[in-house]
């Protein structure tokens, strides 16, 4: 590209680079993404200040709303870590959705059918932990599998983990109405049977639907950033994601990293599920995991695949899905614009050049890498 | 392609047919069923060779392209609605409505390719990141048109999902439907036909014209295009809005082919198996399209399976779930790419920013 020589505006912004990259751009992607939200939204006959200060009330509006707004951020936070470790690691994993319906499964299988099995009740604590940990175990499982074809094969991560989607929906589907389907002769749903109350993760408040879930999702987000910046395993997912070449001369065992990246990816999306289910839903029901991995994608990329971004990208998330509903009630406007408008925060934040380029920011930071090719 | 591929691709359909073959001989004859199997194959394979085609363009000019799905799906809703809106507010013949829907699917793919080229050649994007924002940029904006514009009472179809054009007739091709029996294969619709043609036009297209030689030039070493002269950006930006234009075309399969209608998410995965049809068919539109048979191949199975769920035998009776039977593409996918079936070479610059 030919450097313009024309008339040098440069805006000084005094932030330091790292501010502006992980703090202003997101910040005015997002800004950016309601203003022509808002366009659509007048477009389509509403008036954007009564939707959004619709969607605001909703979100924000009462304990009731805040408390709705974390139960929608726990599950978006898990997930979204799970998409910033694969990121951290230089894989892309588009398949959270899978894994995130896989766990439910396993925790909801645990958490109805193993008593049973057992012939004996298990004691409240440890059912709990038996039932996230399966859910956790089998979403791990099922990401690692794209993960070995990555490391071994060079099948690549980005069509394995959809396919691994696809897969996932038959396989629950078929579940759901087959084997681990709901005997209540009244159930014409596609859905397991509730799980017995020894699985179940109490709320905080038994007033509120605000559950252990979500602190559990923060605590994750702490664990997460140490097991990336403060351990060997962590500096050598993050070496193999940046420069695979120096990894390996490094003496890092790129295959293994590669496989337990994606594990441990997986395990967290499927926490995501499990904690649906233990602490929410008590059952997993078919359709439930629909849209959660590409709003993981968006919410690693918007929080820079860092825990604490991943952890406000959740609550932005959740908060937009949390008060659309009351949008819509009272504005009319469908809860589908959120969407667009999150679709729209993605198109800025992936592609932040477009809001450099907007808002005439500089920049000389790292480009994202990923993918070059299908090889390797 | 090499003979290996040639074999496996065989011996899959052959398998597959084979297995419906002996489950539903007892109720209608195997010639019959076969040829109903060879035209279910040809039919569903249309997304995928279109798909897989439209990857062939855009990678073999260096640039990775996974919004094929996001391309698909929001050129199948577009386009049906240009073919609703004709023929319903205007009160065009459906025939024609049909076919200004079809015009809209490609323009609107090649739009989404024109966005897809503005990312990744101009500024310069990762392009699967590229790729996935026009994936969920899709999923949104046909979620809510879909719904704003015909579950919504003060659209302009006053909330009912309107009355439909119906889809493109088959068209027959002379002499070779007149052969008894086996005939009915060359009885297909028209973005079929296309799509057999455009596999031809294309590889001449790649291999032996000066255009096709630029594209593969700046898809293997951009530098040295340049260095003689061929316009990178150019050959890329115009390659990748091809691509997105037969995308497009795909997407109006769909909607104005299939069936008469529009479901969100209804491409289902197609963009993405055309991806792995076209990695499968070593970057080449006959090998891509020998590719999108096989998994078309997978489909007519699962399709022609469903009538004779009452007479699966017990012991596979697993089968008679759809979703058991449905996961046959994408494990076929999967193994496709772990390249057990002969190593694939891609472009050597696929994917890469061209940076002067």
């Amino acid at each position: 590209m030919s450097e313009e020589q024309g008339p040098k505006k440069t805006r000084s912004f005094k932030l330091p680079p790292q501010l502006v990259n992980t703090g202003l751009v997101p910040l005015l992607a997002v800004l950016t993404s309601m203003v022509v939200g808002g366009l659509i939204i007048a477009a389509a006959g509403g008036n954007p200040f009564a939707a959004y200060a619709g969607l605001f009330e909703g979100a924000f509006g009462s304990l009731n709303a805040l408390s709705e707004t974390t139960v929608w951020a726990s599950p978006y936070i898990f997930a979204g870590l799970a998409v910033a470790v694969g990121f951290k690691g230089g894989l892309f994993n588009i398949g959270a959705e899978g894994q995130l319906a896989f766990g439910a499964v396993a925790a909801a299988w645990i958490g109805y059918a193993l008593p049973g099995m057992l012939g004996a009740d298990i004691p409240a604590v440890l059912h709990v932990i038996l039932a996230v940990g399966g859910g956790m175990l089998a979403g791990g499982i099922w990401a690692a599998i794209p993960g070995f074809l990555k490391a071994y094969t060079g099948g690549h991560e980005v069509i394995n983990t959809i396919m691994m989607n696809y897969i996932a929906l038959n396989l629950t589907s078929f579940l759901l109405n087959g084997p681990m389907k709901d005997p209540n002769p009244m159930n014409v749903v596609a859905r397991t049977p509730l799980i017995v109350e020894s699985a179940h993760l109490p709320p905080v408040f038994p007033e509120f639907r605000f559950h252990w879930g979500f602190i559990l999702a923060i605590g994750m987000a702490v664990l997460v950033w140490w097991l990336l910046w403060k351990t060997t395993l962590g500096f050598e997912i993050r070496t193999t994601g940046a420069n695979l070449d120096a990894a390996r001369y490094a003496g890092v065992n790129v295959k293994r990293t590669i496989i337990v990246t994606m594990l441990f990816s997986g395990i967290l999306a499927g926490m995501a599920g499990a904690i649906e289910v233990t602490a929410l839903n008590y059952r997993h029901e078919l359709g439930f995991a629909v849209g959660y991995g590409f709003d993981a994608i968006a919410i690693a990329l918007l929080g820079k695949n860092h825990p604490a971004g991943v952890v406000l990208a959740s609550l932005l998330f959740a908060a937009m899905r949390n008060g659309a509903t009351r949008m819509q009630f009272l504005t009319q406007i469908p809860v589908d614009v959120i969407s667009v408008i999150q679709a729209l925060i993605l198109l800025f934040v992936a592609a932040d050049t477009v809001v450099r380029y907007i808002y005439r920011i500089r920049s000389r930071d790292e480009r994202f890498s990923l993918t070059r090719g299908w090889g390797k | 392609m090499n003979k290996r591929r040639f074999y496996f691709i065989a011996a899959i359909i052959i398998l597959l047919y084979l297995i419906v073959i002996l489950i539903g001989s007892a109720q209608i004859s195997p010639l019959v069923l076969l040829v109903s199997l060879l035209a279910t194959t040809i039919s569903v394979a249309t997304p995928l060779t279109l798909g897989a085609l439209s990857g062939v363009f855009c990678e073999r000019a260096g640039v990775v392209n996974i919004g094929i799905e996001g391309m698909m799906l929001t050129s199948a809703f577009f386009g049906w609605f240009g073919a609703v809106f004709l023929n319903t507010i205007w009160s065009v013949p459906p025939l024609a409505s049909l076919l200004f829907g079809v015009l809209v699917a490609i323009i609107i793919g090649g739009l989404l390719g024109l966005l897809h080229a503005w990312l990744s050649v101009s500024l310069k994007v990762d392009q699967v990141i590229g790729g996935t924002v026009i994936n969920i940029l899709a999923i949104g904006i046909t979620g809510f048109l879909n719904r704003q514009l015909f579950f919504e009472k003060n659209s302009i179809f006053g909330g009912q999902i309107p009355h439909a054009p119906g889809v493109l007739p088959r068209i027959s091709i002379p002499f070779l439907v007149d052969i008894p029996v086996v005939g009915k294969v060359f009885e297909q619709q028209p973005i079929a036909v296309a799509a057999i043609v455009l596999v031809i036009v294309a590889n001449f297209v790649l291999f032996r014209t000066r255009w096709g030689l630029r594209t593969r030039a700046v898809g293997e070493h951009p530098r040295a295009a340049d260095t003689i002269g061929i316009n990178v950006y150019k050959m890329r930006y115009w390659n990748v809005i091809i691509g997105g234009m037969l995308a497009g075309l795909a997407g109006a399969y769909f909607t104005i082919e299939s069936v008469p209608s529009f479901e969100p998410l209804m491409t289902n995965g197609r963009g993405f198996i055309s991806l792995a049809a076209m990695i499968f068919g070593n970057w080449t539109p006959f090998g891509a399209w020998a590719a999108a048979l096989v998994f078309g191949a997978a489909q007519a199975f699962q399709i022609n399976l469903q009538q004779f769920r009452a007479v699966i035998p017990p012991e596979w009776a697993f089968l008679q779930y759809s979703y058991v039977v449905g996961m046959v593409p994408y494990i076929l996918t999967m193994v496709i790419l772990t390249g057990v079936i002969g190593k694939t070479v891609a472009p050597a610059a696929d994917g890469t920013p061209y940076e002067k």
